[in-house]
């Protein structure tokens, strides 16, 4: 089994699925000549050809337009978004086209289209540059949305997502990109609407997506110092979301700690610890803990980016807080 | 089987419609979207179409008539089909989706004239026309809250207002504590919360169950046994009754009644419940009691108590008002020919009343020797009937625990009980001026099959006369 980088997985998802398929097709922003802003479509140009790998004008209104366009009538484009702070440019198309073509269409019509790219906050970026913006299309039926946290989902969502009959956003992490880990050599797909359990405990439900599933293992490493039995569970898709497999933990474990690094307000963390809650009340033992960026937008300062975000030590107090393995209750 | 046609909702704010005119007539048959009547909403007269084709089979809300939104007006169907099972089954029923327009006007109308809706597992035949559409509750499906509608404001205040405020009585407890509390049969009200702000959680439920003597007692074990010196510090000493019963520990346990325990109920129950309680109260300086103990008490290895200097001046007023001293027997009042004076001693589970006979005849050390060795025999447990039998008159005396003053139930056969108070410093007016003086609350409980309330109040005057001036006793 290769080891891989999460960059690489991308890069090999895509690759397989435009050698299998020759309506898929790469467009965005220095994919091509460049190789992209991020090298996640290195190579891709020289063996596709100008035809299937695009440059586009910094337009992402346009070109994520033309992409819908292409996917209406048969291609199944890839469009890359430098970041998802740029896609918002280009939330109309994705929103109001794409999710809505099947439905409005009377099922005439479909958008098998793939939008991906980095999501979240990386370093040293500031307030423009670092929003995880997830609920943006986790909240808008008719799209898929993943969010691969490990290099074997990273290849086998996108996989996925190149094939699914319907639009898919996909959200990277650019911190990510250079995490290593273990990819099968042979092909698979990774279904999209299922949850992974990536650590199975008694104590405590640790949930999240993306990046912060890396803390989530920290903390339940942190956590089993103490005695904690934490279960560790990656959503990986977003939309459709895996209630199943959040629901049969918390039954077990009778609490939870949502993890999301985006503000709290309205977001998929917020929407999963509702979900929890109802689903789940009469077996609840105590609050479902939610850990968030706090509600302000990045700042530029190191020490404050880091201390705004969900760190290991957040998730660990917000378990014990759970666990009632606090000193002392205010 | 028959459609039944429910009274919809035609606006959004639609809560009740009046039939204005039917269209339709009964017989007709109809296609859906064919008009079945005119309905006067809030705010416009529109036509109710039919959502179904059939015959309209039975109007049941004719024209004219007022009728809430989901209820019953009409039954459709096929020609010469049975109506009345489908009335029957649908009156008093919400159409769907009707709850979710329900207003507060609405609840408020359904409360004035509340009925049993009439569920589909018991039909009843539904007279034609004969319910008046305002006797039939509008929103049964929302009985109860419709039922308790007066508590509505209350709940909406509490949101607006203290949101975090919980019912009274209830402790905040986790869903799934609750849960246990249930399958267990533990009352959460018995089991103190570990959890923040006193939140019982699940680990409270389980150590509640878990520990024999109850999760109180399981603490309090545990932090004695973490503090040896923390009962020093107890306002109540260690060996005193209260204290034994608090240390035991008695949340959420249920006892079976010891024998003593019952014996305590029935007979206090019956008293009680048997006999015409009264109550009369006065105040007793004590100055002149207490510097005459104290001065008897002066120099004595051991001083007398106070408990014998009252039983001996109670003895004295018994003697000079008989009356008291008696009991009910049912055709006959028997007036009892010595003052036996029972004295109430707390004890672990239960009390018991140990007697001094003849108090009249004795003297106050003679009553203190015998009420000692009573007392400490009440205490083991070794007190023979005849030593706590056929108290003619009872005192119980609550002072130590600092109680101002307090009621008590009469012990037969006596038809009297003297509850006495603690002596405390109270100010007192004396010819012009206020002064600290340490008075007593004395409160007799009568049975006033025996005793009427002059006489009560007359032992009373007697009494506190005899404490404040304690050498007329003497007379």
């Amino acid at each position: 089994m290769a080891q891989l980088t999460y960059r690489d997985a991308l890069n090999r998802a895509m690759d397989e699925e435009m050698a299998r398929d020759p309506k898929v097709v790469l467009m965005g922003e220095e994919v091509a000549e460049y190789d992209g802003a991020y090298k996640v479509s290195r190579g891709l140009l020289a063996k596709y050809g100008p035809e299937r790998v695009l440059d586009t004008p910094i337009t992402e209104l346009g070109f994520t337009g033309l992409g819908v366009g292409a996917a209406m009538v048969g291609l199944r484009p890839i469009v890359e978004w430098m970041t998802h702070n740029f896609a918002l440019l280009a939330i109309d198309q994705v929103v109001n086209e794409a999710a809505k073509t099947r439905h409005m269409s009377g099922g005439q019509l479909s958008a098998p289209i793939v939008f991906r790219g980095p999501n979240g906050p990386a370093e040293y970026l500031s307030s423009q540059h670092s929003q995880a913006l997830a609920s943006y299309w986790a909240h808008i039926p008719g799209i898929r949305v993943v969010a691969p946290a490990f290099p074997a989902d990273a290849y086998g969502l996108l996989k996925s997502a190149i094939r699914d009959p319907d639009p898919v956003v996909v959200l990277e992490a650019e911190m990510l990109y250079g995490f290593k880990g273990e990819v099968p050599d042979e092909e698979f797909l990774t279904p999209i609407g299922k949850a992974a359990v990536l650590r199975e405990g008694s104590d405590i439900t640790l949930v999240s997506f993306g990046k912060p599933v890396h803390m989530l293992l920290l903390a339940a490493t942190e956590l089993e110092k103490l005695g904690v039995q934490a279960e560790v569970i990656d959503l990986r898709s977003l939309r459709p979301l895996d209630e199943g497999t959040i629901m049969a933990s918390v039954a077990k474990t009778k609490r939870a700690v949502v993890v999301d690094e985006s503000w709290p307000a309205a977001s998929m963390g917020s929407y999963v610890a509702q979900r929890i809650s109802f689903e789940r009340f009469d077996l609840l033992d105590a609050p479902v803990e939610f850990v968030s960026s706090e509600d302000v937008p990045m700042p530029y300062n190191h020490a404050l980016e880091l201390a705004v975000q969900p760190s290991v030590e957040k998730i660990v107090a917000a378990a014990k807080r759970a666990l009632y393995l606090e000193e002392s209750h205010g | 089987m028959a459609e039944p046609i429910f009274m919809i909702a035609l606006s959004p704010t639609m809560n009740e419609g009046v039939i204005a005119e039917w269209v339709a007539k009964e017989g007709q048959v109809l296609k859906s979207g064919d008009a079945l009547c005119e309905v006067e909403t809030d705010k416009a007269t529109m036509a109710y179409e039919s959502p179904v084709s059939g015959s309209l089979l039975k109007i049941l809300q004719p024209a004219g008539s007022t009728a809430a939104v989901g209820q019953l007006i009409a039954v459709m169907g096929k020609a010469g089909e049975d109506w009345q099972a489908t009335a029957a089954a649908h009156t008093g029923q919400a159409a769907p989706g009707a709850a979710a327009s329900a207003a507060p006007s609405q609840a408020a109308s359904a409360q004035v004239a509340p009925q049993a809706p009439a569920t589909a597992s018991t039909p009843s035949p539904v007279p034609s026309g004969s319910q008046p559409p305002s006797t039939q509750p509008a929103f049964p499906a929302l009985g109860p809250v419709a039922m308790g509608a007066p508590e509505a404001p209350a709940y909406a205040e509490s949101r607006i207002g203290g949101g975090n405020a919980l019912p009274a009585g209830l402790p905040p407890s986790s869903p799934l504590a609750r849960k246990l509390a249930k399958e267990k049969g533990v009352d959460l009200r018995s089991v103190r919360g570990s959890g923040p702000r006193g939140r019982v959680i699940a680990r409270d439920i389980e150590a509640h169950a878990a520990a024999p003597g109850g999760y109180a007692g399981a603490l309090s074990a545990a932090q004695a046994a973490a503090k040896p010196g923390s009962q020093a510090a107890s306002p109540v000493p260690a060996s005193s009754p209260a204290s034994r019963l608090s240390a035991k520990g008695l949340r959420s346990e249920r006892v079976p009644l010891s024998k003593m325990r019952s014996i305590i109920a029935s007979r206090l129950s019956q008293s009680y419940s048997g006999s015409p309680h009264y109550f009369v109260r006065v105040a007793i300086d004590m100055e002149r009691l207490l510097e005459l103990r104290a001065a008897i008490n002066a120099g004595r290895d051991k001083a007398l108590s106070l408990n014998a200097f009252v039983m001996k001046l109670v003895a004295a007023a018994l003697e000079r008002h008989p009356v008291i001293n008696a009991s009910w027997e049912g055709d006959a009042i028997r007036y009892l020919p010595s003052a036996d004076l029972g004295l109430a001693v707390a004890l672990e589970g239960g009390l018991i009343t140990p007697v001094v006979r003849s108090c009249e005849l004795r003297g106050i050390e003679d009553i203190d020797g015998e009420l000692g060795t009573l007392v400490a025999k009440a205490r083991a447990g070794a007190l023979k009937p005849e030593e706590y039998g056929g108290a003619s008159f009872t005192i119980s005396n609550l002072g130590s625990f600092g109680v101002e003053e307090f009621t008590a139930i009469i012990n037969p056969p006596g038809s009297a009980i003297l509850a006495l108070g603690a002596v405390s410093k109270e100010a007192v007016v004396v010819g012009d001026d206020i002064v600290a003086r340490r008075i007593m609350h004395a409160t007799l409980s009568s049975d006033h099959r025996v005793i009427d309330g002059a006489q009560a109040a007359a032992f009373m005057a007697e009494l506190k006369a005899l404490f404040e001036e304690p050498a007329r006793a003497l007379m």
